[in-house]
């Protein structure tokens, strides 16, 4: 019996009143690489940050090595010999690799002797593992796969015996991945032990010999990956948690009135995030669109509203093609033309929580009547029409003085709402609605969006949610690493076919 | 560690009004320390400025006259403050508005005196604002720090000044760097001459119509920034430009429009000293108000109605300092710029020094109360 180099017992982190991680337990035996799969917010990075010392469970022991420890900090965890490679490397760019590593152990003053000492450990390390990285190269020069090679060095040059890699994968080509796999594997051999943090299942059939699945802040269980499947690990992920189905007709879509054609999408650091999307919505019908977050949703919306601008194809907007050669292609125009986008992130795009309630029910829509008239705002009209509105959606408090950020999230989505339904939008753009919603509000919420869709309103929604995905959709499209992997009809199709088109498999 | 205090129980007059006060006596407290360690009894100070400030008629118009001053400093960081631009350049946009002040008056002289001053102030706000477009463009297209370039613009305004007051527009019938006079018709009237109307003689100040065009400026401001389209937009880049792009506000035009305000009320100043006092342009007038515009408009917490006070208190410290320096031998001009600096270093750096400590006290009495 192999004894567990990393040892987790009834962990429990609680956000507010968000329970992250309740009750984990978990072991991690030496020299293994070990899976955790799950879908966003299932908690996986929470634990793991516990781990790393980032943050402290709110109780529950951490057993390294058969002793219990505690970790306060990510120090306490570099010196326990736990290193993390971030989804988002923590390295300073304009200095060189070697700078970049010594970085807080720099160990005297004047560079010397110590200097030469971690160059040649450095250089040792880099050798038994291929990691083939010049010390001397700045960071900024560097590749994306180079940088995440970096941190790895970094981690095991301050003794890393169990490397954590969250989502080590986003953002590196198909070659990158290889190249990351094998030194993952060289890593093994040498008896590193390996967390692997994903939630892309061909991963793990690929690497890891066990895995543990977490589903909504729970560890849901852990396999033998060589006793397991694909299709078994896709069904855990996902739950089988019985749906809420709201209660629709099923209506009969009309004719397409927003297309995309070949619509390539950047991201702001250059790299391709939409490839080649198609897609076309109806008039009353609602087009779920499912995926991981990462997987180019994000950019697929911005662009569609304007936001972002696109390399290449086009969209087709009632007839109108729209593309960069359009000097209507901007928020403000399409906005005029009958679209309306409720975003991702609320509280970061959707709003400014610093104004007051009332102008937040106008943001987007103040320049029109009766809103303002010469450039001056109506607060009279902006008022009673605040006050309708609060009332029409339920906003509480209903006080449209109270500045934003002082509202609950459930009532900052419905402001949203409330002012961008409010024109009655023939398409409607709309990113997780019910993200951190109470689930009174997420309700209302869809009966809102079934609301639009009958009165013939063609809706694309974009939810990492599955099964809000799978209760308000008449037709469902799958996006994997950009592209659209899948289109479903809804009552066809079963959470498993979903959950296997997500993690990129099917 | 003190808990975070509940803010939407925190009464607006605690934090607009209570807090600013206690960070001044703070400041007052520091700065009478300063006096006593120069050797001068510091109540004895106090005296003196506000006598200085309030004791007699043609002080308080002093204290008013700077005042003018300031607000329209204050009120130039204040608007591109709400796009969250740091505007530093009020100083050299002053300088240049002044320009534009003169220009405009001596070639125009020949129209009646109204128009005259609709004109010359029109060439007050356009040079400032001038000034103001560079950095703004800058910073919008190409993301130079507003920061940076507004100082620079200032250093730029300086040498620019310098060299038009010594080389080209100087008043070559002698060798110091300023212009001819305007004719003594286009002069702002004063506030001498108003009381001379009533009746009542009272001696020099440089107290002038500027006053009231300064007061007018404070409603556009008020106007502007809570009650158009237009600072609602700057408003919403403020506070998130990404939110403003999703709402189709365009941030490049949004700073570019600030700036251009901001710098036109910096170069208001121009009216007060050129119309109103110096009735030329003397090398240097500006003498600072653009910097401590900044802390005025901080201090009032950039909106008009808090503006007004700050400036009408900085007016007191200029013109109440002048007065200590006069009386006590050991107390320079400087020292008074330590007091400013002091002040400026409580209602700016240290706003938040005791805000969580007086704002829960009220929030715990206000708690016990409904409790009760």
């Amino acid at each position: 019996m192999v004894s567990p180099i990393l040892e987790l017992k009834d962990i429990n982190k609680s956000f507010g009143h968000v329970h992250a991680n309740k009750n984990i337990n978990l072991q991690i035996n030496k020299g293994t690489i070990h899976g955790i799969i799950g879908e966003n917010g299932a908690g996986k990075s929470t634990l793991m940050s516990i781990v790393f010392g980032l943050y402290q469970a709110d109780s529950g022991t951490i057993n390294i090595n058969g002793k219990e420890i505690k970790l306060k900090s990510p120090r306490d965890s570099i010196l326990s010999g736990i290193g993390m490679v971030h989804q988002h490397f923590m390295l300073v760019e304009n200095f060189s690799v070697l700078e970049n590593i010594i970085l807080g152990f720099e160990g005297e003053f004047v560079f010397g002797k110590n200097l030469d000492k971690a160059k040649k450990d450095l250089k040792n390390l880099c050798d038994m593992y291929k990691l083939n990285i010049d010390l001397e190269s700045t960071i900024s020069d560097l590749s994306v796969g180079f940088r995440q090679r970096v941190e790895i060095l970094k981690s095991l040059y301050r003794g890393a015996e169990i490397l954590i890699l969250d989502e080590p994968t986003g953002v590196l080509t198909p070659q990158e991945v290889d190249e990351l796999f094998k030194i993952l594997r060289s890593l093994k051999e040498e008896g590193k032990t390996i967390v692997l943090i994903t939630h892309k299942l061909n991963e793990i059939m690929d690497l890891t010999s066990e895995v543990s699945v977490m589903r909504q802040g729970e560890m849901v269980g852990h396999k033998k990956t060589e006793s397991t499947n694909k299709e078994d690990l896709a069904e855990m992920m996902v739950g089988r948690s019985v749906l809420l189905r709201i209660n629709k007709l099923s209506t009969k879509p009309g004719n397409a009135v927003f297309s995309v054609r070949d619509l390539v999408v950047k991201d702001d650091l250059d790299v391709t995030r939409v490839k080649n999307v198609n897609l076309d919505i109806h008039e009353g019908e609602i087009l779920g669109l499912a995926g991981v977050t990462g997987n180019g949703q994000t950019e697929l919306l911005e662009a569609l509203s304007g936001i972002r601008k696109i390399e290449s194809g086009e969209i087709q907007l009632f007839n109108e093609t729209i593309s960069n050669k359009n000097n209507f292609f901007d928020p403000k125009s399409l906005k005029e033309k009958g679209l309306a986008h409720v975003p991702e992130d609320r509280q970061r795009m959707g709003l400014v929580t610093d104004f007051k309630a009332y102008e937040n029910l106008i943001f987007g829509y103040h320049h029109q009547e009766p809103f303002s008239k010469s450039s001056v705002l109506k607060e009279k009209e902006i008022l009673s029409f605040s006050k309708k509105v609060m009332e029409e959606y339920d906003v509480r408090p209903r006080s449209p003085n109270l500045i934003t950020s002082n509202f609950s999230g459930g009532n900052q989505q419905k402001i949203i709402l409330s002012r961008e339904l409010n024109e009655n939008p023939k398409v409607l753009l709309v990113g997780q609605p019910t993200r951190g919603v109470d689930i009174g509000a997420i309700e209302f919420i869809h009966q809102r969006l079934i609301d639009m869709r009958d009165k013939g309103a063609a809706i694309l929604l974009v939810s990492v949610e599955l099964e809000e995905v799978l209760s308000l959709s008449d037709r469902i499209i799958v996006m994997f690493d950009g592209k659209i992997v899948g289109e479903k009809i809804n009552k066809d199709v079963t959470d498993r076919e979903l959950g296997l088109l997500m993690a990129g498999v099917a | 560690m003190a808990t975070a205090v509940d803010k939407t129980k925190v009464p607006w007059w605690v934090a607009n009004l209570i807090v600013p006060l206690v960070n001044l006596l703070l400041a007052l407290l520091v700065s009478g320390l300063f006096i006593f360690i120069a050797g001068e009894n510091p109540f004895q100070a106090v005296r003196l400025i506000i006598y200085g400030s309030f004791g007699y008629i043609e002080g308080f118009a002093y204290t008013l006259y700077y005042t003018t001053n300031f607000i329209f400093t204050g009120l130039a960081f204040a608007v591109a403050f709400h796009c969250r631009l740091f505007n530093i350049g009020g100083e050299g946009q002053a300088y240049i508005g002044g320009l534009g002040v003169f220009l405009v008056a001596i070639n125009f002289s020949f129209l009646p005196v109204p128009v005259v001053w609709l004109l010359a102030t029109a060439g007050a706000v356009v040079f400032g604002a001038a000034w103001a477009y560079i950095p703004a463009y800058l910073q919008a297209k190409r993301g130079s720090h507003v920061v940076i370039t507004t100082i620079m613009f200032n250093f730029i305004a300086s040498s620019l000044m310098v060299f038009l007051l010594v080389d080209v527009i100087r008043d070559f019938k002698q060798m110091g760097p300023h212009t001819v006079a305007l004719p003594k018709e286009l002069w702002f009237p004063t506030f001498k001459e108003l009381a001379h109307l009533f009746g009542v003689k009272i001696r020099y100040s440089p107290l002038n119509l500027s006053f009231l065009i300064a007061i007018a400026a404070s409603f556009f401001v008020w106007f502007l920034i809570w009650k158009t389209k237009w600072g609602y937009e700057m408003r919403a880049v403020g506070h998130n430009t990404k939110a403003a792009i999703y709402a189709g506000i365009s941030p490049h035009k949004n700073i570019i429009i600030a700036m251009l305000i901001s710098g036109g009320l910096a170069g208001m100043l121009g009216i007060n000293e050129i119309l109103g006092v110096h009735h030329k342009i003397v090398a240097g007038f500006p003498a600072g108000y653009g910097f401590t515009g900044i802390a005025v408009a901080l201090m009032g917490r950039n909106h008009p109605v808090g503006i007004f006070p700050a400036a009408f208190l900085f007016g007191i410290l200029y013109q109440g300092g002048s007065e200590v320096t006069f009386d006590m031998p050991n107390i320079t001009r400087y020292m008074f710029v330590a007091v400013q600096g002091v002040i400026i270093l409580f209602s700016g750096a240290l706003e938040n020094l005791f805000r969580p400590q007086i704002e829960s006290f009220f929030v715990n009495r206000i708690n016990k109360e409904e409790m009760a």
